[in-house]
């Protein structure tokens, strides 16, 4: 689509997207979101940056293949199970750290977050793949 | 150092595919160093475990189940990882010069050293299923070895036929094991095979043992099964020397002979192993003979040999049996290593076409020879002591079949001729009489290089010596594993030389002289003895075992067949019936059981009640969306363009996120508002690929959508009011919530209010993982198959 408004936006747009679609997937475990979500989300974004710029604009900012993305979001989930079993619990099991930051409080940070990023990898990639090898075609 | 030799050569399997790339002709030798240092190891088992002792490791690995990961060395498995290790070395080497330059042997050696592991894994295991994993890993492994020349057709379908025939064998032991493991109440080999008298006090041991042994025939070639060896010579060389003869064809016998202490005194036992054994003795040696291409001859005599072993455990003769295995090993693996170099260095497979290759190639010559003659029983080599053994255990079996002990040795000594005729046809046509064909050989011949002579060097070496100095290895190593099979402790001493069998005179040594001057006569008169039999090849073919299995094997999955007719009929092409028939057994089986069941009705009359008393308000909201769902659902079916029909589609998902909204499922909104999103977009780009509509449906076409529609949608508002009307324990929901965020503080949590979330990334986590994995194979397939519609646009059926 040769649209100077929707360029002009979608410029705009994406990066205010990306980070909503990852607000969404941190916020996930308190509140409606995750990594689905999130993904899927992304995963609009993304597509609405093809229908600006074509589809090769979209691999270039994505710079290493999709089939990538997908290893290491499957990769990221695995290995965020692998704590638990060295800490003699079932695999996956969660772990989790404790800090205090400064003026905000303790803030926890633990496997399953590892493994929901791996989800919002996975999801990501895997909608792209498939929406965008469709979209070469036309 | 028994797993870890085991483990050692697994990881080299894994491995052996990048080292080739780093380091090329050189990986042989790094590769073969592990099965070395396994058969230093077990020799230095040897003399222990040939005066009755035994090592038995394990651990822990399925309790519940009563599997253990256990693995125990006694004498029959140490004789049988000494050749699966030492015969393993020699072909290591030898392929590593047999394959030079080929591109693929890095996979070959990954495929090859998997095959010593999962051998070596099965003559060590104690535990039935633990057994069993590794006898299907043999399978698939001899699968891709027999396919290794994969872009030949005869290469896949031998390897296939291979494959089906063992693997189904396979599937049968495994009930036949699980069957025996409920009688005996434990897995474990050695508790199974101590205890003969709780099996012979159960009326389902008759059960497992015919299901055990099919599988331990199909993997031996018993007749009938016995038409995959000869079919799976289509391997490399290399491989049929090692798994074809001196090792993985052998795992039948194996396990016939580690069972055999559980049901010895079994008369069907005993009756049906020297049944078979005697059949494919009779019928495997009688073939070879008529054999004139080098691996088929050896193949075949193969066949014979295993007849050999299965008959002579089944008479009751432990002794022969071991000799047998330990000599057939020696020699047979021997002569196929020459098979090969006479190919590799020759070009030339047809014995017949052979001759005068002594002198261009004199050291694989002589060891061809010996080992021929060992094959024919000539004293005083180890051949010949298994063959007097074998006379021995037909005349005088004392645990079988007493009545017709004349039949036995008679078979025996027709097949010992046979036998001889292939022992020459193999070790002296080929070398040292002259050739008979004009022109040259297809290649020039010359002698193999020093890495592919290693291996036979050393097998005929023992070949002698084993005959010569029997005390050296052959006896500790029979003995032992005679005991091992009679399930006694202390070994049976018997004469093993060859020396003192041949100058003291009985009847075994009558009837084996019998069947060596009638195999070398036999053999001068091999032309027109294999004129005259030429006819029985007919009625051989009718008979053909391999024919019923090529009938068989086509009506399921051939054209024309079961499978074809189903796929026909259920995945025809056409979306709109891969739809129909996945709504239509949903509806037959889910609706069925729910009615089935019962109380459907009752639980829609409950739910009118519950839903009337709340605000007006928030009724017309819902009668607002309920309202715009249904009319999109039926302005869809009315839509006469892709597009259109797609927009219309939307609208219900949309409506339905919103309907989640109000009910407090923000979670499940979210992603229904992403998702419908998402399939719009993909019905966009898809709808850009086809066609418009050309044909419409017909009016009763129409009418019998319409039908299967409201079916399923009865269905599916079924299931709602029905899980409305149980009352389910609430249990879990009451631990995820405590589990999620606790009321004392310091527990183990999950720590997330979010419980939607926290279930899948925390509780459910392995599914979640599972799922997502799906979606990235489903991925990898979406793409390949959009892929390869681009590539050759006449394969446009794909999409």
């Amino acid at each position: 689509m040769n649209s100077i408004i929707l360029r002009t936006a979608t410029r705009f747009m994406l990066p205010l997207l990306i980070i909503f679609s990852i607000i969404v997937l941190l916020r996930g475990h308190n509140q409606p979101g995750g990594g689905f979500v999130g993904g899927l989300l992304a995963t609009s974004a993304f597509m609405l940056y093809a229908m600006a710029f074509g589809v090769p604009a979209v691999y270039r900012i994505l710079r290493l293949p999709l089939t990538t993305y997908i290893a290491v979001g499957l990769g990221m989930a695995l290995v965020s199970g692998l704590p638990g079993l060295i800490e003699g619990s079932p695999f996956l099991y969660g772990q989790w750290v404790g800090f205090t930051v400064t003026g905000f409080g303790e803030l926890k940070i633990g496997t399953p977050l590892l493994f929901d990023i791996g989800v919002y990898l996975t999801v990501l990639s895997v909608c792209l793949l498939i929406l965008l090898t469709l979209a070469e075609d036309s | 150092m028994i797993v870890g030799t085991l483990a050692a050569i697994f990881l080299l399997a894994l491995l052996a595919p990048t080292l080739h790339r780093a380091m090329g002709r050189a990986t042989g030798y790094v590769l073969a160093i592990a099965p070395l240092v396994g058969f230093v190891y077990y020799l230095t088992q040897m003399t222990g475990v040939g005066a009755g002792g035994a090592t038995i490791v394990q651990w822990a690995w399925a309790d519940s189940l009563g599997v253990r990961f256990s693995f125990r060395v006694d004498a029959l498995s140490t004789l049988f990882a000494l050749l699966v290790t030492g015969v393993g070395t020699g072909i290591v080497l030898y392929a590593n010069s047999y394959l030079d330059g080929h591109p693929k042997r890095g996979r070959f050696f990954g495929y090859l050293m998997g095959f010593m592991g999962a051998m070596l894994g099965l003559v060590l295991a104690d535990d039935l299923i633990l057994l069993f994993i590794f006898w299907e890993l043999t399978s698939i492994t001899s699968y891709l070895l027999i396919g290794f020349d994969h872009e030949r057709e005869k290469a896949r379908k031998s390897a296939l036929q291979a494959l089906v025939i063992t693997g189904l064998g396979g599937l049968a032991m495994l009930a036949g094991m699980v069957l025996l493991g409920q009688i005996a109440g434990t897995y474990s080999v050695s508790e199974i095979v101590a205890n003969p008298s709780t099996l012979a006090a159960s009326p389902l041991t008759l059960g497992a043992m015919i299901l055990i042994l099919a599988g331990a025939f199909t993997k031996s070639a018993q007749f009938p099964f016995h038409f995959w060896l000869p079919n799976a010579m289509e391997a490399p060389s290399p491989v049929s020397a090692y798994l074809h003869s001196s090792t993985m064809v052998k795992a039948g016998v194996y396990l016939v002979a580690r069972m055999n202490p559980a049901f010895a005194d079994d008369p069907a036992w005993q009756w049906t192993l020297a049944g078979f054994g005697g059949a494919t003795m009779l019928l495997g040696s009688y073939l070879a003979t008529r054999q004139t291409y080098y691996k088929k001859v050896l193949a075949y005599t193969t066949v014979g040999s295993l007849g050999v072993m299965v008959m002579l455990i089944g008479l009751g003769a432990p002794q022969a049996a071991a000799a047998y295995i330990l000599a057939h090993a020696l020699f047979k693996g021997a002569l196929f290593l020459v098979a090969g170099i006479v190919d590799h260095e020759a070009g030339e497979k047809d014995t017949e076409r052979m001759g005068g290759l002594f002198g261009t190639m004199p050291v694989t010559a002589i060891i061809a020879l010996v080992s021929g003659l060992s094959m024919a029983g000539v004293p005083p080599l180890l051949g010949f002591v298994g063959k007097e053994l074998l006379l021995k255990g037909s005349l005088h079996a004392h645990g079988g079949p007493q009545e017709a002990l004349w039949l036995w040795a008679a078979i025996a000594t027709i097949s010992g001729a046979f036998m001889g005729v292939a022992g020459l046809q193999a070790g002296f046509r080929p070398f040292f009489m002259a050739r008979t064909v004009e022109g040259e050989f297809p290649k020039h011949p010359h002698e193999a290089p020093p890495p592919m002579l290693i291996g036979p060097i050393v097998l005929t070496a023992l070949t002698i010596v084993g005959g010569l100095v029997p005390a050296l290895f052959a006896v500790p190593l029979i003995n032992g594993t005679a005991a091992s099979i009679a399930g006694t402790h202390e070994p049976e001493l018997a004469k093993l030389s060859a020396i003192y069998l041949a100058t003291h005179p009985n009847m075994a040594l009558l009837l084996s002289g019998v069947a060596l001057t009638v195999g070398v006569a036999l053999f001068l008169a091999r032309g027109p003895w294999r004129r005259i039999t030429a006819p029985l090849d007919r009625f051989a073919s009718l008979a053909g075992c391999e024919r019923l299995y090529n009938v068989l094997f086509n009506g399921v999955v051939g054209p024309n067949s079961l499978a074809t007719f189903q796929t026909r009929l259920l995945q025809n092409g056409y979306l709109r019936v891969y739809v129909q028939v996945t709504v239509l057994t949903t509806i037959l089986l889910a609706g069925g059981l729910l009615f089935w069941q019962g109380g459907v009705v009752e639980s829609f009359r409950g739910a009118i009640p519950a839903k009337a008393n709340v605000a007006w308000t928030e009724l017309l909201f819902e009668a607002l969306l309920v309202g715009m769902i249904c009319v999109a659902a039926v302005a869809a079916t009315q839509m006469r363009g892709r597009l259109s029909t797609i927009a219309v589609l939307g609208v219900v998902g949309y409506s339905s996120a919103v309907i989640f909204v109000l009910f407090g499922a923000p979670d499940v909104a979210m992603t229904q508002f992403a998702v419908e999103t998402l399939t719009v977009i993909i019905f966009v780009f898809v709808v850009y690929h086809l066609p418009r509509f050309a044909v419409y449906s017909s009016k009763p076409a129409k009418f019998a959508d319409a039908a299967i529609g409201i079916a399923f949608g009865l269905l599916m508002a079924s299931f709602v009011v029905s899980s409305f009307a149980t009352t389910a324990d609430d249990g879990i929901s009451w631990f995820y919530n405590q589990a999620a965020l606790p009321d004392v503080p310091g527990q183990h949590a999950a720590y997330g209010r979010n419980l939607v979330n926290v279930i899948l990334v925390d509780f459910r986590a392995l599914d979640t993982l599972g799922e997502i994995a799906v979606l990235g194979l489903a991925a990898v397939g979406v793409y390949t198959l959009l892929r390869l519609r681009q590539d050759s646009p006449a394969q446009g059926g794909l999409a």
